[in-house]
């Protein structure tokens, strides 16, 4: 390519202002990736549909790889790493994805954990199918999704300060 | 990395047109949830792109002072679905869109591309169709409105001329006042699917609640391009409420549609479902309008 088109873009990623110059052609994946080196924003299917590459745009979640990089100028992004605490501590609801044998592979997990975080900060109270429904945007091949949804559900009923009621009994599907 | 020749991202609608006229041949690109995947297919790859996904004046739902509702281009159905103008006045169309693809889709998809893509399957499609709903265009000109069934030219075409792009959606206060509607999308799972065939139905009842005084059917993936049932409508139009009016409801839209066999499904089953879809989604348009089919 002899004429290649780059873009400044500076945001907040993860609490710190960011800049850096990007490929216009860039997808964010590749910009969070290569330029910020965070990789729990997996490569997945790179067409929309597993959800790994999720991250939190100002409070909305998206997939990184059908976001353009040049997008991202002025807006507040949070990833995987951003949940941890300074030393590396896991948040709540990591530690109930491990509790809850939620992860297998690990390469859907960063997706799950940032719409969960989405969705949980609604502070709201959903329902089985609700949950079920906002998380439908993540493909998981490992655990068959219901220890995803136990440790969603579990963190969901404890940040509320409520007990945790028996699980529902699921329709067929 | 996408297989991109050049970006132009426009900084306002003038601005967008600007670059519409000096770059003909370049693609439009709004969220891009259709168009960057062509591009990793390669059906648009290695082609000039202009970005309007910037342009926030595009975002957002208001009422004008007649009472017309207008839907910014580049509002994701995330946010029509969330919209409270949308959920007092045409509730259906947060509902309808509430089914594409998935969360992160809802997100980032806009209710502008979905319609200027000019597929059949858009959830928004039918719905709109059914609201009778307008398309206002800005090119160099100036705007241009007009019904949205004129705006589908052919499967995947749509009345976008040089230089313009899709700025808002209307929906005058005529087509929604005392409608209340219902939408259907049947696909072979519930989340990242595509319609087999989707059922808009509205219906406006007479103040007695006996009588069917409008009713508006839209049909994606019943024909090329998203259509209305319009014989039906006619036929039906002042019909008094009965037990068996669904049912020839049904049977009448075999009139008016004409789904194709295709990979994803038969003619036969498509056949089907319009008339199943059709009588369902009416019921439940009379049921939320307060009539009964007794």
């Amino acid at each position: 390519m002899s004429n290649r088109q780059f873009k400044m873009v500076t945001c907040t990623i993860n609490g710190k202002e960011r800049t850096a110059m990007v490929d216009v052609r860039a997808s964010l994946t590749d910009m969070l990736r290569n330029d910020y080196s965070l990789t729990s924003v997996k490569k997945g299917c790179e067409v929309g549909e597993c959800g790994a590459c999720a991250v939190i745009i100002d409070g909305e979640c998206f997939n990184s790889c059908i976001y353009m990089a040049i997008w991202a100028d002025g807006k507040n992004i949070t990833t995987l790493e951003g949940l941890t605490g300074p030393k590396g501590e896991l948040s709540d609801l990591q530690q109930a994805f491990v509790d809850e044998t939620a992860i297998q592979c690990g390469f859907c997990t960063p997706g799950f954990i940032l719409e969960a975080e989405t969705i949980l900060q609604k502070g709201k109270i959903y329902t089985d199918d609700e949950l079920r429904k906002l998380l439908s945007g993540h493909l998981c091949r490992c655990t068959g999704y219901d220890n995803i949804l136990r440790a969603v559900r579990k963190t969901m009923y404890r940040r509320q300060g409520l007990p945790i009621p028996p699980e529902e009994d699921g329709e067929e599907r | 990395m996408y297989d991109i020749k050049a970006m132009y991202e426009a900084s306002s609608v003038a601005d967008a047109v600007k670059l519409r006229q000096q770059h003909p041949e370049a693609v439009i690109l709004a969220g891009g949830s259709d168009v960057l995947i062509k591009i990793r297919e390669g059906k648009l790859a290695g082609r000039e792109m202009i970005s309007i996904y910037g342009l926030d004046e595009l975002r957002g739902v208001h009422l004008e002072e007649d009472g017309t509702l207008v839907i910014g281009s580049l509002t994701s159905f995330s946010h029509i679905t969330a919209d409270p103008l949308i959920q007092e006045h045409i509730g259906v169309l947060g509902e309808a869109v509430d089914m594409v693809g998935g969360p992160q889709i809802r997100a980032i998809g806009t209710i502008g591309g979905n319609t200027c893509n000019g597929v059949t399957s858009a959830d928004s499609a039918s719905t709109l169709f059914a609201w009778d709903a307008q398309i206002e265009l800005t090119g160099p000109d100036g705007v241009r409105i007009l019904p949205i069934a004129q705006f589908y030219l052919g499967a995947g075409k749509t009345d976008i001329r040089p230089g313009e792009i899709q700025t808002s959606i209307r929906i005058p206060k005529k087509s929604y006042e005392g409608y209340k509607g219902f939408y259907i999308k049947y696909g072979m799972r519930r989340a990242m699917e595509i319609a087999t065939t989707g059922c808009s139905v509205n219906v406006k009842l007479s103040d007695d609640k006996k009588t069917l005084e409008d009713l508006r059917i839209g049909f994606g993936v019943a024909a090329p391009v998203p259509i209305r049932a319009v014989k039906t409508e006619e036929k039906f139009r002042k019909a008094a409420l009965s037990a068996d009016l669904a049912d020839q409801i049904g049977e009448a839209v075999l009139e008016d549609v004409t789904p194709r066999d295709s990979w994803r499904a038969s003619k036969d089953l498509r056949l089907h479902l319009c008339q199943t879809l059709a009588k369902d989604a009416f019921c439940e348009a009379v049921k939320r309008s307060g009539g009964e089919l007794a």
